[in-house]
């Protein structure tokens, strides 16, 4: 078996775009201190979850669930619903994160984690 | 955005047919992709692209907040209120068979009832986003 | 009407919620609210009536029968939870009025409420839901009200907090999707019912394996078990009064409800749960969640932090008897879902007291507060002798409960190390009842008057509850262990 053979490829191409995606937003999350950064991060995780219901819904030599003539075999629509939920989901969060990003540098001045940290920390100490 | 002619005339010619595609879109749904959200976020995008181009001030007059509150609101108790439909004629929550004389017409109505009011929530709720972002710089 | 009344209570708090964006207007919001949450007990104490006396409820939503459609499935644990769930809305929306209007700008009185309504939805829609990916809408409703709901909150740090709660909340919640996508791959299926029938067959895969850990991971976030419990200490501190009160007794605990669902009941048929040190792993962090958190409480100076930092010290003990995996067990951890909600309730209604007047919860500001404000403390002491365990209060009853448990399984250490947390308790609430009991009311202090009745009446309802419900334990106690023997029994 060649290497690519080895790691699943070209079948299983999707679930290590969804792994990458998956790794890299979570690594974007906890490592970068900027607050949009970080969401941005979610953003790029909450896709792979997306990519993971998608692929895992397709069938083989199916097309597109929607009905059509002379069509017999169709994808799984179930995870497409699925996902037009989550994305809603997302898209709301994203939304409320960035509302909450807004209000954070009115009050503190900065989006930098590390200057957030520093203020409170002083305001703790005054107390 | 005075002297920029070509955005503001290109807007104006554009912004009916995106809200004409976002209705179809939205009633589409139940044939092809779409459906309630997709076209809410394209009708908002309308609105969007008009306040950009023609400003906050303009758009505010377009879209007042109580207009858009309400549109907030309209849009759950839509849904909501469809379900609750279908319990008083004597069915469970959300069934859309018991809603009119027979089942394939009762699912029709049922699923494009329920689009309209997530599309007039979704609407309501990308332009309220938009403002009050875009609203920030007044301070 | 009667067999409508399991989506009923989840939707009308739902349908409430716009009508409170559309009305606007401060009181008839909170009126509404009142009347809405009021409601939902009636609700949902008849549905729980009726399970107890007539066993599992089924309702189909849109008439299309399980697995093919979404079902709410209402069994004693569920209606365990709805009860204790809806009282805390009801009597915190009660408490609220005067709290609201010292904590929040008037422009946003409506915003607050709605979202009350919503994050109350969630929760109670979570509970009495059995389709796990419609588990995962309300998760979400619950969540961003709840963001919202803290943000509110009057000092700027409230910010941060949610902003925090958001990124871990979402990331959780995330973890839970991935996980129940894994097991609909393997299995076909969402409705909680058919994956637990069908699981058994394909637990031995890699595939299930790795759900089950983005599943406990994810929960674990929610749950705020340590150490994933880093959002839980801010977001409770500067989040308003009626919120700490309302998201301290409920979110935590119905994430705990998923969680017992998940282990026991969809993954019941199998003995993945103990085969696979998962229950190891749970019980020594909820231990030492028990022992940190308790003692970073004793060195708090804000109060509201402190009582953080005790929620995490009692979570660990409810999963602490979680992952005893047996009847007692988990029927210990399971009153303490019930009795902690109580608890914790009436300590931050009357913490809600207590800055309503001083505008304050910082420790030095407390001197003598004990004989200013002789009602609202004497609810903080019972809520506080309740958190230590004194006998005739439900802390009592709980901790006996799992020390028992603990002892049936032969973890005589365990046992010993329930009343020695419980005795780091004893030293942060005689530390907060010797300042305002003890010291003198300082020269300098601000004259005080009682609080409110309107806050007043509900507070020391929830603190007579936790006394109540110690005495008379046949509610708490006695349909936790028919919940845990029926959960126990193989998954159905």
């Amino acid at each position: 078996m060649s290497f690519l053979e080895n790691l699943g490829m070209p079948g299983l191409f999707n679930y290590w775009v969804v792994i990458f995606l998956m790794m890299a937003g979570f690594y974007v999350v906890i490592s970068r201190g900027n607050l949009v950064k970080k969401i941005v991060g979610l953003n790029i995780f909450q896709i792979s979850v997306f990519l993971l219901y998608i692929s895992m819904g397709k069938v083989d030599g199916g097309t597109a669930p929607i009905l059509a003539e002379g069509i017999t075999s169709y994808s799984n629509p179930l995870p497409h619903v699925l996902i037009l939920t989550a994305i809603v989901v997302g898209v709301a969060t994203t939304a409320l994160g960035l509302a909450l990003v807004v209000r954070i540098n009115e009050a503190y001045g900065t989006i930098e984690d590390t200057e957030i940290n520093d203020i409170e920390k002083k305001v703790e100490d005054a107390e | 955005m005075r002297r920029k002619s070509i955005p503001r005339t290109v807007s104006k010619i554009l912004a009916p047919f995106i809200l004409l595609f976002a209705l179809y879109v939205q009633f589409h749904g139940d044939y092809g992709p779409g459906g309630g959200f997709q076209a809410g976020v394209i009708f908002a995008s309308a609105f969007i692209l008009y306040a950009l181009i023609y400003g906050m001030d303009n758009a505010r007059k377009v879209l007042p907040p109580s207009a858009r509150r309400i549109l907030l609101g309209l849009g759950v108790l839509i849904y909501a209120g469809t379900g609750v439909v279908g319990m008083l004629m004597g069915g469970n929550f959300l069934n859309y068979s018991v809603l009119l004389h027979d089942p394939l017409h009762g699912q029709h109505l049922g699923i494009n009832v329920i689009e309209l009011g997530v599309g007039t929530t979704v609407f309501a709720a990308m332009v309220t986003i938009y403002f009050v972002f875009a609203g920030q710089d007044r301070q | 009407m009667n067999s409508h009344l399991p989506i009923l209570q989840v939707i009308i708090p739902l349908m409430a919620a716009p009508v409170c964006i559309i009305l606007r207007r401060a009181e008839w919001v909170w009126g509404l609210t009142v009347l809405v949450t009021w409601a939902v007990f009636g609700m949902t104490t008849t549905v729980v009536i009726d399970v107890l006396n007539n066993g599992t409820i089924d309702y189909f939503i849109g008439d299309w029968p399980a697995p093919w459609g979404i079902a709410f499935r209402i069994d004693e644990l569920s209606a365990y939870v709805l009860l204790i769930v809806s009282l805390i809305g009801a009597v915190v929306a009660s408490y609220a009025r005067a709290s609201v209007i010292k904590e929040i700008p008037e422009d946003r009185h409506y915003l607050f409420y709605t979202n009350y309504l919503l994050c109350l939805t969630g929760l109670l829609g979570m509970t009495a839901t059995g389709d796990a990916f419609n588990l995962f809408v309300f998760l979400e409703i619950s969540s961003l009200s709840g963001y919202t709901l803290i943000a509110l909150g009057s000092d700027k740090r409230a910010l941060t907090a949610s902003y925090r709660y958001l990124v871990l909340g979402t990331i959780g919640a995330t973890f839970y999707v991935i996980g129940l996508g894994l097991m609909y791959m393997m299995t076909g299926t969402l409705n909680m019912a058919d994956l637990a029938e069908r699981l058994p067959d394909v637990v031995a895969t890699r595939t299930i394996l790795v759900s089950l850990a983005f599943l406990t991971v994810g929960l674990s976030l929610k749950v705020a078990l340590f150490p994933l419990h880093l959002w839980l200490p801010n977001a409770y501190t500067y989040a308003p009064s009626v919120v700490t009160a309302f998201m301290a007794a409920t979110a935590t605990k119905v994430a705990v409800y998923v969680m017992i669902r998940i282990f026991y009941f969809v993954f019941g048929g199998t003995d993945v749960f103990a085969e696979q040190g998962v229950a190891e792993v749970i019980m020594g962090l909820a231990i030492a969640g028990m022992f940190i958190a308790s003692i970073v409480a004793v060195f708090q100076s804000n109060l509201k932090k402190m009582l953080a930092y005790s929620s995490v010290a009692q979570i660990g003990y409810i999963m602490l008897g979680i992952s005893l995996v047996s009847v007692s067990g988990l029927s210990a951890g399971l009153v303490h879902l019930f009795n902690h909600a109580l608890i914790k309730c009436a300590l931050f209604l009357a913490l809600g007291c207590v800055f309503l007047r001083l505008g304050s919860v910082e420790i030095k500001d407390m001197a003598g507060i004990g004989k200013r404000m002789p009602l609202t403390m004497g609810a903080f002491v019972i809520g506080g002798l309740s958190l230590i365990g004194i006998p005739l209060t439900v802390g009592f009853v709980s901790k006996w409960q799992l020390m028992n448990a603990a002892f049936e399984a032969n973890l005589w250490p365990v046992a010993l190390l329930i009343p020695l947390s419980s005795l780091i308790a004893v030293v942060y609430i005689w530390r907060v009842i010797e300042v305002a009991y003890l010291q003198p009311i300082p020269a300098s202090a601000p004259s005080v008057k009682e609080a409110p009745l309107s806050m007043l009446i509900p507070t020391w309802g929830v603190a007579l509850a936790a006394v109540y419900f110690g005495i008379d334990t046949d509610l708490t106690l006695g349909v936790a262990i028919d919940a845990a023997q029926s959960l126990m029994g193989g998954g159905q």
